[in-house]
């Protein structure tokens, strides 16, 4: 029943995080270069812009949940399989979200480097 | 990329893997929380391993949005998966863990798949949405009469 929670831990915590990495890149992207919004119009602007996107907090709500089911999978699992095995789902879903929802041009060199990055997690997640 | 930005995507994969590494700590001194009482949860923000891993977390946070501002999430994620690496190596390094050859091969392999997307291109071009604030910035100057006689 264990192995079932840790699990069931690990694919809750790969949704969320995938959703809120999704949510804060919307955010982000729709919000432009931080640095260059604080050399044009002030540090204000930024807290302001920051502090009324929807999709920001949107993503935060999904790392909330993806940060507490993380918290509970480390009481019962060890770091070394729960981290790399929903950071490795978490890269590839990561991925399919970066092409079909924020339609980044996912190119071959960047699906390989998912591919090798999730590669070398689970070659981690390995005593 | 700047200097600035390749500060800011080191930021993140430190401070990542640094949170995390101080979170498992904490979470292995309370021990496991039983699935009828996640109550408990809350006991773990009293500990100060869990506290200064969420410290942590908040920093990686304000730098991961920073890196999202002018980067592609599928150039951010893998360009700081180096964070692995570097979990890797406080583990040998200052905790004198024995790293297996597997893991060492891990190691190379994600380093391999930084090294793949740190050449290409961190944005992908030619989005309306892009560049939101840049465009309100310039529209602003264009509409602003000082402006115009700062160019002239």
């Amino acid at each position: 029943m264990r192995v079932f929670y840790t699990w069931l831990c690990i694919f809750v915590t790969t949704f969320a995080a995938a959703a809120g990495d999704v949510y804060v890149a919307l955010a982000m992207r729709r919000i432009g270069d931080l640095g260059e919004l604080r050399r044009r119009q002030g540090i204000a602007s930024v807290i302001a812009r920051v502090s009324t996107s929807g999709a920001l907090f949107a993503g935060i709500f999904f790392m909330a949940i993806a940060f507490f089911t993380n918290l509970v999978g480390l009481s019962w699992a060890d770091l070394s399989l729960l981290g790399p095995a929903s950071a490795a789902l978490t890269f590839a879903a990561n991925a399919a979200g970066g092409k079909f929802f924020l339609h980044e041009n996912v190119d071959r060199r960047r699906w390989i480097a998912t591919a090798f990055v999730c590669a070398g997690v689970l070659l981690l997640a390995r005593s | 990329m700047t200097f600035r930005k390749y500060l800011v995507i080191l930021a993140v994969l430190l401070s990542g893997s640094t949170g995390d590494a101080f979170l498992s700590r904490g979470m292995s001194q309370i021990g496991p929380i039983d699935v009828h009482h996640l109550g408990h949860l809350l006991t773990a923000l009293t500990n100060p391993w869990v506290l200064i891993g969420i410290a942590c977390l908040l920093a990686f946070m304000a730098s991961y949005m920073t890196a999202l501002s002018f980067a592609d999430l599928t150039y951010v994620l893998p360009a700081t998966a180096f964070g692995y690496v570097n979990m890797v190596a406080i583990a040998h390094f200052w905790l004198g863990e024995h790293i297996s050859l597997t893991r060492w091969a891990g190691v190379g392999l994600i380093v391999l798949g930084v090294g793949v997307v740190a050449g290409g291109p961190a944005r992908t071009p030619d989005r309306p949405e892009e560049g939101e604030a840049a465009s309100t910035a310039k529209e602003a100057n264009a509409c602003s009469p000082d402006a115009s006689g700062e160019r002239a």
